[in-house]
């Protein structure tokens, strides 16, 4: 299945904003994060398809997921 | 009490008399300051229902306790008057460096009475106080003012002014400070235009008086090590400013578009905080004694200047259809320039392009420019006209619900009690719409922060779309805010600090005995003394509402999806939970409790 991962903030490392992971089994935001090689705990905002979740979040085919560290204002 | 200088300069623009006065003491320890004394003075010497833009009006300028001395952001200031935007109290805040430099020059507050008969602008030069001639300034810009006032008067005097807008009475018009620095929201601009007062030009030598420094000190410590280690006021912050905040809500789902007909927007990542730090990011600007630098300095061509907030970004960006990164620079730029509330003047522009899509702004009205969502190339222009009220800008100076008004449909005006709403849709953060709809000065963000806790997760992590105790979180907030406003720090502190560490703050630097719950108390008293002003201004609780659009309409698609805002289950529990009648009124023991 194909997952879009998105990148913001200090996430986006070579100008990458975002890419497709594909994973053969079942997965969980948890395979994302270590594919991606970011650890939970840097993570403030942890969406999929908008809604937000944590790591044991399993994923279906066409998932959105989007990762932002710790980052605020108004 | 310390942290004050005690002392109120008061000037009758009429008569040029320039007074000194007492600050009373005890106000100041029931209201603390800024925002909270403000109102107070406001109650006692303003008739509520007074014309904003009469003579009879009183224009405040009121630091807090904190302001300008050794606290993190203690540079704040509230300019506090009637609104001629909405008819309520409005306090509406800025930092930069001005509020410091009052304190060092003596003065806690300035009251502006009456009407100067012809342009004028106040120096102060520590205790040489004078009303000087403005008729070289009228009708100029910002910057131009500024340079002016630091060229003619004493070196690192600090400027604030209105421009253009504020002169022609914008009902949208700001003061700025510092060039770029906004007391925004309101109209409190065409206050100060109103009483033909251009600009304030401040230096002063002193030091308000502390309590205790050693105390001051090790407080210090504890806080700055709180926000260093905050990934938001930290980080989050320093490094992307507010506009990071723009792909959040769109990835939500939340990020109003094209005049809150949509709540997502397909080239969000175009005006994001990452694409303005990649390309257009000099450097970080940070205001009196600020460990957190939130504010952008920018490049764009051969300009350079202050850069847009989240809230800018989203009022010209995606409320307008537009993806032109440059084009919301550079309208930001201008609406700095002409004196204009960024949130205001770019859902002004939102509202007169759904106006002009749905036949009621006619072609001919235009004077061949574009009004169409997507189309950036005319904004800036739109933005000179309604600082110059030129064209059909002289009737979107009035902001949006006149605007929408004047053509008989005000339904297209996203406003809470005629202030334009800023960049959260609330039918995906339901508490934050709550909080818009109670709030004293209409559509606002900034009087409780709701998105903390439903979007960023701190303190903790609320459901967005839950209704349930979110009026105790509401009020909590509001209460909190306001103590914060009054102080004289900035509200971004209040990610990583909490109501513990404001009483910690006031009692180190005024020698006051608050607890957490004390402080709080201050600050619903004055949530209840805004609410009576506007009582008494006629401003009835069946303006605690949201537009008709956010009620009714379902978000279309995204992640909100089917969403509309349950203000009906939500505003009964949040009178409840503030002591006042069923009919949103406070009750008098709520008043005799708070020592109203």
């Amino acid at each position: 299945m194909e997952i879009e991962v998105r990148y913001f903030a200090t996430f986006r490392k070579n100008n990458i904003n975002k890419e497709t992971m594909i994973f053969i089994d079942e997965a969980t935001v948890g395979d994302v994060l270590k594919q991606a090689g970011i650890e939970e705990k840097e993570v403030a905002i942890l969406l999929v398809n908008g809604i937000k979740v944590n790591q044991i979040k399993k994923l279906s085919h066409g998932d959105i997921v989007s990762l932002f560290p710790p980052v605020g204002g108004g | 009490m310390f942290g004050y200088n005690g002392k109120v300069l008061r000037i009758n623009l009429k008569t040029r008399q320039i007074a000194t006065e007492a600050l009373n003491m005890e106000d100041a320890e029931k209201f603390i300051g800024g925002r909270g004394l403000g109102t107070k003075m406001m109650m006692d010497e303003v008739d509520p229902q007074v014309d904003p833009l009469s003579p009879e009006n009183k224009l405040l300028i009121v630091t807090g306790p904190m302001t300008g001395n050794p606290v993190a952001t203690g540079g704040r200031y509230m300019v506090v008057t009637k609104s001629p935007l909405s008819g309520t109290i409005a306090s509406s805040n800025s930092g930069g460096k001005w509020g410091a430099e009052l304190k060092f020059a003596g003065f806690d507050v300035i009251i502006f009475e009456d009407k100067a008969d012809s342009p004028v602008y106040l120096s102060i030069e520590d205790d040489k106080v004078e009303l000087l001639p403005a008729d070289d300034l009228w009708g100029t810009t910002v910057s131009n003012v500024t340079k002016k006032m630091q060229e003619r008067h004493a070196k690192g005097c600090k400027v604030m002014t209105i421009g253009p807008a504020g002169e022609n009475l914008s009902l949208i018009a700001a003061i700025m400070n510092d060039e770029d620095r906004a007391a925004g929201r309101s109209g409190v601009g065409a206050v100060m235009g109103s009483k033909n007062l251009k600009a304030i030009v401040v230096k002063g030598s002193g030091k308000p008086p502390v309590f205790d420094k050693d105390i001051i000190n090790e407080m210090n410590k504890v806080q700055l090590a709180k926000i260093k280690a905050n990934g938001v006021t930290g980080q989050g912050l320093p490094t992307y400013g507010t506009a990071v905040l723009v792909n959040i809500l769109n990835e939500l789902g939340s990020l109003p578009t094209n005049n809150f007909q949509l709540s997502q927007f397909a080239a969000a990542d175009d005006i994001g905080g990452e694409k303005l730090a990649e390309n257009y990011l000099i450097k970080n600007t940070a205001c009196y004694r600020c460990p957190i630098a939130c504010g952008r300095y920018v490049r764009i061509g051969d300009q350079e200047g202050g850069g847009p907030e989240y809230e800018t970004l989203w009022a010209f960006g995606s409320d307008c259809g537009i993806n032109d990164l440059d084009a919301i620079i550079k309208a930001n730029h201008w609406c700095n320039e002409m004196g204009l509330d960024t949130i205001s003047a770019g859902s002004t522009i939102a509202a007169a392009i759904e106006l002009k899509e749905k036949g009621y702004i006619k072609e001919d009205e235009l004077d061949g420019l574009k009004l169409e969502f997507g189309n950036g190339t005319d904004i800036i222009e739109w933005t000179k006209r309604m600082g110059y009220r030129q064209g059909l800008g002289n009737k979107m100076a009035e902001g949006s619900y006149r605007l929408a008004e004047s053509y008989g449909v005000p339904e297209f005006s996203m406003t809470v009690k005629k202030l334009e709403l800023p960049a959260y849709d609330p039918r995906g953060v339901q508490g934050q719409g709550l909080q818009y709809a109670t709030t004293n000065r209409g559509g606002c963000h900034v009087r409780g922060y709701l998105i903390s806790p439903e979007v960023l997760g701190m303190p903790e992590q609320l459901d967005r779309f839950a209704t349930e105790g979110k009026e105790t979180w509401t009020k909590i907030f509001q209460d909190l805010t306001a103590v914060i406003d009054s102080l004289g720090v900035c509200l971004f502190t209040s990610f990583a600090l909490g109501a513990p560490d404001y009483a910690d703050m006031y009692n180190a630097i005024s020698g006051t005995h608050h607890t957490a719950e004390s402080i709080l108390q201050v600050g619903e008293r004055i949530w209840n003394i805004e609410k009576m002003f506007n009582l008494k201004a006629g401003i009835l609780p069946d303006q605690d509402t949201l537009p008709e659009r956010l009620l009714h309409e379902p978000i279309a698609e995204g992640p909100s999806k089917g969403w509309v805002h349950k203000l009906d289950e939500m505003l009964p529990k949040y009178y409840e939970v503030r002591g006042w009648s069923a009919e949103g009124m406070p009750t008098e023991e709520k008043l005799k409790e708070l020592g109203l």
